[in-house]
């Protein structure tokens, strides 16, 4: 009956959950606008048709403020009332009607063309939110467009459906999820859209970013949301929809057993407490880090703050946004890291390189352009007030710039106490090992720091000398080859030699199947992303710290990445046997 | 006419919620209200207005009052700025 083809499309999750069912398309409906010359004596009449148009778009949003405020809480509905505060603008609006009658034009054209004024400015801004807003302010004057037209909105359908889209608004996620959603799916959008966060709010699967899903789909077609794997499957096959089901089982009944997990310490089963933090680039993602159940964060990239602009923040600045990030987050502790800008993390000040993985980056620019570094210091400092807040430098390759580095932070402390600006005089200062000659020296660094924090996505790409981006090389980037797993190991040893502990805050610390290894080699503390804490909390719960440090003997006498690898996937597979491995493992 | 200048103190800068109590305040008195940050001169009595404004932390603006009421007018709104609009 279906000769259809299976089509499967790959895009971004956004919101969790497997679903199965039948696509309703939905096309946003752009309103036509034409400049028209009314006369003279109906202006009075397109000023009331205008009012009214107003009147109805202020109900509608109106009707989905309170339905976003029953359904995901006030504080997130909060996008929709800055919506109606645009609509009761009495500036705007009288600019408006005052144009109608002068000019003698058409209301949908003067409205268009007096709020498009508005986005244009607010899209010349440096500053993403500000972008955002525009396009709130879009669907504003879309639906007093449309209103003036008197086009009405169908938002209502029959049945269970799956909205297939090119794009949502937050007003689109909202009045749709009235009817019998089972997911979202569009073609454009990021996990950071303001669809993919209000589908997160409302339980409904989302996957976003797939380009062309409304390409390939027609009304009705039978298709398969996967919004873990960020996958979609138009026309399944039988053999697809049973893999599916399956794996739905499985994520059902793994993440109820997670949630139970949230209030519970990482805790082996003879009581070696580990610290398991999370990495976060914002402080807007603390709360999503609380609601994990994380014990602080292990490493804070300050490279959030130079998105979107040219020139570096000013102290005060940061200071505002590093004492928001340590103030929520107390009594638990933030380890941040001063920028890491260059390699990969270009901001437009760094040169064109011929290799910037090899060239001016992380603590190399800290130290050449010191005035840049110090600020951020003291930025850090003045945000360590009450005592939870570590500082650490990216990059190190040697002693001699950590030294260095030790001056410069001594001398951000001087000139604070000089302006008798309060800051923790003991703050703990660490070190990313992430190059091999400061693995390599990890004992002489250690001597010189509070504590080391592993960085593995670097130090793996220079161990190995590949680099994860380049595609002919990139499956030699190898997390369990015997090299990494060596020198993870003397980092360790040596950190804890000089009595300090040891983190480690790359990928490597989410992955379910390194948790053991890295558990038996007594790294202190882990730091995830925070999607993947409760996996490796449940993984530390559930073995001794003795068979841990068993298995880590083993697994550091293999000699290829293939044993060492399968053998700690098996032990995992044993104390964990319900958690779903990644696919591409 | 009162003119002041003034440096954005809270984090957000006058971003939605900042803006949309600004705007609020201004409402309650008669006299006129503008901002001004570099050649741009916006009404403090329009929402969306203030929005474009996009002023960050740090950031001077000018404020004029214009009226009967633009002492008490340029009392409260300074205030208002102050104290970072109350925010964290």
């Amino acid at each position: 009956m279906d000769d259809k083809k299976e089509i499967l499309l790959r895009g971004i999750p956004a919101s969790a959950g497997i679903v199965m069912g039948h696509a309703h398309i939905f096309t946003k409906h752009i309103p036509r606008v034409e400049e028209k010359i009314i006369v003279a004596e109906d202006a009075q009449k397109e000023v009331e048709r205008l009012r009214h148009a107003v009147e109805r778009s202020e109900k509608e949003l109106s009707k989905i403020l309170s339905y976003a405020e029953q359904k995901i809480g006030n504080s997130k509905a909060k996008i929709f009332e800055a919506e109606i505060m645009i609509l009761n603008d009495a500036v705007l609006l009288e600019a408006i009607y005052n144009r109608i009658v002068k000019e003698l034009k058409n209301a949908e054209f003067v409205v268009h063309d007096e709020i498009t004024k508005y986005q244009r400015l607010m899209l010349e801004s440096n500053d993403e939110y500000m972008r955002e807003r525009a396009h709130d302010v879009e669907d504003v004057k879309n639906r007093i467009i449309r209103n003036i037209q008197q086009e009405k909105l169908i938002s209502r359908f029959e049945g269970r459906s799956i909205i297939v889209s090119e794009s949502l608004t937050p007003a689109d996620t909202i009045l749709f999820s009235r009817n019998e959603i089972l997911a979202y799916v569009t073609d454009m959008g990021g996990v950071t859209s303001h669809a993919a966060l209000l589908s997160r709010s409302l339980k409904i699967p989302a996957v976003v970013g797939l380009k062309e899903a409304t390409k390939h789909v027609q009304e009705g077609d039978f298709m398969i949301v996967d919004g873990y794997g960020g996958t979609v499957v138009f026309n399944p096959s039988e053999t697809t929809i049973k893999e599916y089901e399956v794996r739905n089982e499985r994520y059902i009944e793994f993440e109820k057993r997670l949630n139970d997990l949230r209030d519970l310490p990482a805790k082996t089963l003879d009581g070696h407490r580990i610290e398991l933090s999370c990495n976060i680039e914002f402080a807007s993602e603390v709360d999503a880090v609380d609601a994990q159940g994380s014990d602080g964060i292990g490493l804070y990239r300050a490279e959030g703050l130079l998105i979107g602009r040219d020139t570096f923040p000013t102290e005060e600045e940061q200071y505002v946004e590093y004492n928001l990030i340590a103030e929520k987050c107390f009594p638990r502790k933030v380890i941040m890291r001063t920028f890491d800008i260059g390699g990969d993390k270009v901001v437009s000040q760094a040169s064109e390189e011929e290799n910037p993985f090899l060239g001016w980056r992380g603590i190399r620019i800290g130290l050449d352009r010191p005035e840049i570094f110090v600020a951020q210091l003291r930025a850090m400092l003045r945000a360590s007030v009450k005592k939870n807040l570590w500082v650490m430098f990216p990059m190190v390759a040697n002693v001699k710039e950590v030294r260095k580095a030790k001056v410069l932070v001594e001398q951000a402390k001087v000139s604070l106490r000089n302006r008798h600006i309060p800051f923790d005089e003991k703050i703990k200062i660490g070190v990313m090992i992430e190059v091999p000659s400061a693995a390599v020296m990890a004992g002489e660094i250690a001597n010189e720091v509070d504590f080391l924090s592993i960085g593995t996505n670097d130090l793996i790409q220079y161990l190995l000398a590949v680099d994860r981006g380049n595609e002919n090389v990139s499956q030699l980037y190898q997390e369990f080859d015997p090299a990494v797993i060596r020198t993870i190991h003397h980092i360790i040893e040596e950190a804890h030699e000089h009595h300090i502990p040891v983190s480690m805050c790359g990928e490597m610390a989410g992955d379910p199947v390194a948790t053991l290894l890295l558990l038996g080699l007594e790294m202190d503390e882990f730091s995830v992303i925070p999607a993947v804490l409760p996996e490796i909390k449940k993984i530390i719960r559930s073995v001794r710290l003795k068979e841990a440090k068993r298995i880590a003997a083993q697994a550091l006498k293999f000699s290829t990445e293939d044993e060492a690898k399968e053998f700690l996937k098996s032990h995992v597979k044993r104390i964990s046997p319900d958690m779903p491995l990644s696919e591409a493992e | 006419m009162i003119e002041k200048e003034i440096v954005i103190k809270n984090r957000a800068g006058l971003h939605t919620r900042p803006a949309a109590a600004l705007v609020k305040v201004a409402a309650q008195f008669k006299s006129d209200f503008y901002i001004i940050k570099d050649d741009l001169e916006i009404n403090g009595k329009s929402i969306i207005g203030v929005m474009t404004l996009a002023a960050e932390q740090g950031s001077s603006l000018k404020l004029r009052f214009d009226g009967e009421d633009e002492q008490a007018m340029a009392e409260a709104i300074l205030g208002l700025f102050e104290r970072g609009f109350d925010e964290a």
